[in-house]
């Protein structure tokens, strides 16, 4: 049987190693836009920061993947799908049959239609690519600005600012990480980053990027001008779901898949980024290699199903341990808050009802694991004091 | 090493005391013969006190001792002036030495001219007095310690000698363990911690004993067992009254009383500290009397006081309706006898004003000049609120004490620095009439002075000059008051003293008087007894609808009068570390544990937290006396206590006022621990205590937004480069604080919704750490270790052994005392703290029934 998988980022590299071992007789073919060997793009910021070297960032080398089965094809992008045929053609004519074709395209970081949003200088933060042409600029010092203060965005300024670039973080809502953090954990983090030099304005909007050959300015909705030699843009992901629509797949915002991670077409499988499961679409590389595994278990012929966790958030921004989960948003809970300032530790529970529904985790997340098992559990905690302290309080309690 | 005499209670030890301040028991003195009690082994704790007065002040500035002694004789210059002899006074105290005591006589009724001298015995034992008087026409105490474990039957009449006597109650307990045949009954509304020893409780209602010991009479005299006394006809026709108890209960009673020759019928302020204390006295007495079990050994009615020297006031005659020395105005000659001993013609002719009617004209306007002395009546008067105005009203009022921080030294215009435990020098006489020295070992402290010194000062500018180079010659002349106007059946009598030379004194043994000759010692007197009758009163305000319960006010086993010495002790406050009402768990209704309560009566209110005990009678709430403006203003009790009084004694009915009891509703319950004390104003109800290390726990409720209140306190506590570890819950209402530098505990905040809060005793011990650890912070905010037990209450108090490891010693297999103690030392010092210890092993017998 022959399995394609298409885009080499986690979720489809693990995908392709595990059919590779675990259905009988395949030639499993991983396709990969970049020339690069698959990479952990995690350690991405690892690399901008100077903690790491690009081969460090290798994954599977060559000679691994060939041990494993799976033959890795560097630099080939996929322009085209026939179902009915079961082909796929890149860019370069090529057609490449297959039984069963996995889906990994991944997604692609948001480039806002802003005046000079195409200036050299101006950089998205997503791959391997990205992170090469920042280090490029970096060598020359000057000012960064980094448009979007998440998680991505984060890291690329920490990143750059460990370079030596004077950085500013712009960001639409009044504190960073707005999606995973509360306002006062986003405080903390960026006052905390605010010690290592990142200057961060918010709430604020950028309405161009200004320059000639070259960025050279953001002009933020205020009149505001903020030099800068180097623009990151870092306000979001968008599925990569061209490959799958036009050919007919069933996609909204991303290519929609069932339990076993299968499209619309039996044939072909979706994980990773690019997939959007009971409406919801995934980020983190958590689920996508949960994905991938039950993908491969499909492809096997085993019963697989994926169930996700709520959401949930574990973090290492810049050395601190951030980690949310569920109901974070204080409307309609009720808040149990813990505050260490010499520690800088800060933790924000969310009841409703008697139950946890939610939790902000900054500093110290060892009991994730316990409050996320608590709001699957929706069970009524009796002792609330002790509950925001921490499991072994909460044995001690019971 | 010196010999001498512990300040607190009426037992009097006595106690050698090294060059460092450590205390112990005194083998040699026949009072404790080497024991001492929880208040008394902590004496050395109380020595260097914060908050001594040190200077003289006047009108708040410090001045010489010249200008504040000009100042006190011109204010009684000018009230002599203005309103005579009777518009000046002075209010003293049981814990002045009998030197003191006679100086202060002297100067009122023979200088001022006045009898308006009275004493905080007047709240104590006054009733004693009376009855004694009018049962043996002299105030005689006829029995000697030693009677209380020769008798074959001891009855405690109104007293929690267990708590407050807590050195005889040993010796009680010991002599009842060697003749397991004694019997103990204990006479009191409460279940008092007294009952552990007891084999017959009698629950009377508030005001019975009366009825109960004329129901004893009429038994005694039905079996034929009374004797031919004076009196004895009219005292049975007017026993009558029966009181309200199981009948199997009473007759037992009166069973074991009429078949036990040597009984001991020992009362004390239950009995004293009431309307009809005078006849509860002679009721006692009679049976006594009509039985000739009195004078015995073994048997005999037994007045035991409250303080350490009132039997001293007493000898002295420091009070409104006594002379001097046992001399009476109305035995003829008497007077004129002292009159001419001590060259004063303007000799006070009559008695004067007792300590409620000295308050009241003092509120009305009448009174120019006071002198107050060793003790706190703004706080310990009955209608402590009238008390306090009346106080204020006074053009002059002089406080000699050594303490700047009492209530009544407050609101004082002239403020005197007076000597403490260890520094003054002098006698005090104990409930066994045994003389025993005080003696000093102590530099004196800044400008601190003798009281017998200042008043000789004052008399001195007010043309007197007594005369005297020390305690000594006070003593003599003390002793020569007593030879006055003899021959006289008057049984006090220290002829033999009034040679005394310096030496002789310095080197006094305790002696116990008569001591008609050099080298007596007196023994069990048999006074000329008469009956007296005794028809039952009630109370003399009855509770009714709108104040259904009768409050009861009282004492505490760690704390003495008003908390200035006790008070500073941690180990002490540890006992009962905040005001409480008990009340028995049927009267509560909608009232819960732990939830303040206010106590109201016709006469003023105090709120305190409310404990639910079944040891209470229904229909009576239990409020210890001693709490203070100084610790929790809302909780002092006596301005809510009526102020009626004994007809005969005078003595206040402080065990009855008509009250109700009230929920007081407030937004948030907490507690801060900070290393210094904070106002007491903290909150609508707060209540601050020392603990160990320097550490300050304060006790709160009120009644705003709780989250205002913990930010208000926590910038109350808050400290430059220190940093916090904080909870909030804010639907809940809890928030929890606790402030840090560098690792050191610096303070806790807690508020709670409800008074239940975590133990303060852990969090308090971490103050002790020099550095707690990040990962134990929030340790601090749970109150505990994260996988350890809730902390829990001390218990012994000498060994610090809490509640919990006695009973982890109780489960472990601790069947008695003695196995308890031998695993956790707990009860192995004072002993103060058996009883408790018995209870646990009561309790924990009924929850594993055999």
């Amino acid at each position: 049987m022959k399995v394609l998988v298409v885009g080499a980022g986690p979720a489809g590299t693990r995908c392709a190693v595990r059919a590779a071992q675990r259905v009988p007789r395949a030639e499993v073919t991983l396709l990969s836009a970049e020339l690069a060997l698959p990479y952990d793009r995690v350690a991405l910021s690892k690399l901008l920061a100077g903690e790491a070297e690009v081969a460090d960032l290798i994954t599977h080398p060559v000679a691994e993947l060939a041990t494993l089965g799976v033959t890795f094809r560097a630099g080939v992008a996929v322009a085209a799908l026939d179902r009915a045929a079961r082909v796929v053609t890149t860019q370069k004519g090529e057609c490449l049959p297959y039984d069963r074709l996995v889906l990994a395209t991944g997604s692609s970081a948001v480039r806002l239609p802003l005046p000079g949003a195409e200036l050299p200088g101006v950089l998205a933060y997503r791959d391997l690519g990205d992170v090469r042409a920042m280090l490029r600029l970096a060598a020359q010092g000057g000012h960064a600005v980094v448009i979007g203060g998440g998680l991505l965005g984060l890291e690329a300024a920490t990143g750059l600012a460990a370079r030596g670039m004077k950085v500013t973080v712009v960001h639409a809502m009044g504190w960073p990480m707005d999606r995973q953090l509360d306002p006062e954990a986003g405080g903390l983090l960026s006052t905390r980053l605010g010690r290592r030099g990142i200057r961060f304005i918010m709430p604020a909007a950028t309405v161009a990027l200004e320059g000639e050959r070259h960025v050279q300015g953001v002009r933020l909705d205020d009149g505001r001008l903020l030099p800068a030699s180097l623009v990151v843009m870092s306000v979001g992901i968008r599925p990569n779901v061209a490959l799958a629509r036009d050919a007919g797949l069933e996609v909204a915002r991303g290519v929609v898949v069932d339990d076993a991670m299968r499209s619309s077409d039996a044939a072909i499988y979706a994980v990773g980024e690019c997939t959007e499961h009971q409406g919801r679409l995934i980020g983190l590389v958590k689920p996508a290699l949960e994905q991938a595994e039950v993908a491969a278990a499909a492809l096997a012929g085993e019963a697989a199903c994926w169930q996700p966790v709520p959401d949930s958030a574990a973090l290492k921004v810049s050395g601190t341990a951030v980690w949310s989960a569920g109901e974070i948003s204080a409307e309609t809970a009720e808040a149990i808050i813990l505050r260490d300032e010499d520690a800088e530790e800060y933790r924000r529970l969310f009841l409703r009802d008697g139950r946890l529904v939610g939790a902000v985790l900054y500093g110290d997340t060892a009991d994730a694991g316990y409050y996320m098992r608590l709001i699957a559990e929706q069970r009524v905690v009796e002792s609330r004091a002790e509950l925001v302290l921490g499991s072994s309080f909460m044995d001690a309690a019971a | 090493m010196t010999r001498s005499t512990c300040p607190y209670c009426g037992v009097g030890c006595g106690v050698l005391v090294d060059a460092r301040g450590n205390v112990a028991g005194d083998p040699a003195h026949p009072a404790n013969q080497g024991r001492l009690c929880s208040k008394g082994t902590a004496l050395g704790e109380t020595l260097d006190q914060p908050g001594r007065l040190l200077h003289p002040e006047v009108d708040g500035k410090r001045a010489s001792w010249d200008a504040a002694l000009d100042a006190v004789a011109e204010g009684f210059r000018r009230a002599l002036a203005e309103g005579g002899p009777d518009s000046t006074a002075l209010y003293v105290s049981g814990q002045l030495l009998t030197e003191d005591y006679f100086a202060a006589n002297k100067f009122a009724k023979a200088v001022l001219g006045t009898a308006n001298i009275d004493s905080n015995s007047r709240l104590c034992m006054a009733s004693a007095v009376a009855g004694h008087k009018r049962a043996f026409g002299e105030d005689l105490v006829p029995g000697v310690y030693e009677d209380l474990e020769q008798a074959d039957l001891v009855v405690l009449v109104g007293s929690n000698l267990a708590w407050c006597h807590p050195v005889l109650f040993q010796r009680l307990v010991a002599a009842k363990a060697a003749r397991p045949g004694m019997r103990v009954v204990v006479v009191d509304p409460r279940r008092t911690a007294s009952c552990d020893a007891a084999d017959l409780h009698l629950a009377v209602a508030p005001g019975e004993d009366v009825a109960l010991f004329n129901t004893l009479l009429r038994h005694l005299h039905a079996e034929g067992l009374t004797q031919p006394a004076p009196g004895l006809e009219a005292a049975l026709a007017a026993a009558s009254g029966t009181p309200a108890l199981p009948a199997a209960d009473l007759a037992r009673f009166c069973r074991w009383w009429a078949a036990t020759p040597r009984v001991v019928t020992l009362f004390s302020m239950g009995a004293n500290q009431s309307s009809a204390g005078t006849d509860k006295a002679n009721a006692i007495i009679n049976c006594h009397v009509a039985t000739g079990r009195i004078g015995l050994p073994g048997a005999g009615p037994f007045s035991i006081t409250g303080q350490p020297n009132a039997m001293g006031g007493r000898e002295v005659g420091a009070l409104a309706n006594m002379l001097a020395g046992h001399l009476d105005w109305s035995v003829p000659g008497e007077h004129a006898a002292l009159a001419e001993f001590w060259g004063a013609p303007g000799l006070a002719t009559q008695p004067g004003l007792k300590a409620v009617e000295l308050f009241q004209a003092a509120g009305a306007g009448r009174i120019g000049a006071l002198w107050v002395m060793a003790t706190n009546p703004a706080v310990s008067m009955p209608d402590a609120g009238a008390v306090r105005a009346a106080l204020e009203r006074i053009p002059m009022l002089v406080a000699s004490d050594c303490t700047r921080e009492s209530d009544t030294v407050e609101l004082a215009r002239i403020r005197l620095p007076a000597l403490g435990w260890g520094e003054k020098d002098g006698t005090v006489t104990n409930s066994e009439r045994v003389i025993s020295r005080q003696r000093g070992f102590r530099p004196w402290p800044g400008e601190a002075r003798p009281d017998w010194w200042a008043i000789s000062q004052v008399a001195q500018r007010l043309g007197w000059d007594f005369g005297w180079d020390g305690p000594a010659a006070i003593f003599r002349e003390h002793a020569a008051v007593t030879t006055l106007a003899r021959p006289a059946a008057r049984v006090f009598d220290l002829a033999g003293f009034t040679a005394l030379d310096d030496a002789g004194y310095a080197a006094l043994a305790p002696t116990r008087w008569p001591v008609p000759a050099p080298g007596a010692q007196g023994g069990r007197l048999q006074p000329t007894a008469r009956c007296v009758p005794t028809p039952p009163r009630l109370p003399e305000n009855a509770t009714s609808a709108g104040f259904p319960l009768a409050l009861l006010t009282g004492r505490l086993r760690d704390q003495w009068h008003t908390m200035t010495r006790t008070g500073l002790v941690p180990r002490l406050m540890a006992h009962v570390p905040e005001p409480l009402l008990s009340m028995h768990p049927d009267d509560a209704g909608s009232l819960a544990e732990g939830a303040l309560a206010r106590v109201e009566s016709a006469w003023g209110s105090a709120v305190l937290r409310l404990k639910l005990d079944p040891a209470m009678p229904p229909g009576s709430v239990f409020a210890p006396m001693h709490w203070t403006d100084r610790f929790a203003p809302a909780a002092r009790i006596n301005p809510a206590v009526n102020p009626a009084v004994d007809p005969i004694s005078g003595q206040p009915e402080l065990k009855h006022t008509p009250v109700r009891v009230l929920p007081v509703p407030m937004a948030w319950h907490g507690f801060v621990l900070a290393r210094r004390p904070l106002p007491t104003d903290l909150a609508e109800w707060s209540a601050r205590l020392p603990l160990a290390h320097g550490v300050w726990r304060h006790e709160l409720a009120g009644q705003d937004a709780p989250a205002a209140a913990f930010a208000r306190l926590r910038a109350m506590v808050a400290e430059p480069d220190a940093a916090w570890v904080t909870l909030d819950d804010a639907a809940a209402g809890t928030h929890r604080a606790a402030l840090l530098r560098d690792g050191r505990l610096l303070a806790v905040v807690f508020l709670g919704a409800t008074p239940a809060l975590p133990a303060r005793d852990w969090l308090a011990g971490l103050f002790a750490e020099e550095r707690i650890g990040l990962a134990a912070r929030r340790a601090l905010l749970a109150g505990r270790q994260a996988d350890g037990a809730a902390p829990s209450p001390t218990i012994c108090v000498c060994h610090g052994v809490s509640a919990g490891r006695i009973a982890g010693a109780i489960a472990g297999g601790a069947c008695t005392l003695a196995q308890v103690g031998e695993a956790t030392a707990a009860g192995t010092g004072c002993g103060s703290c058996r009883p408790e210890i018995n209870a646990l092993l009561a309790a924990a017998r009924v929850a594993e029934p055999a």
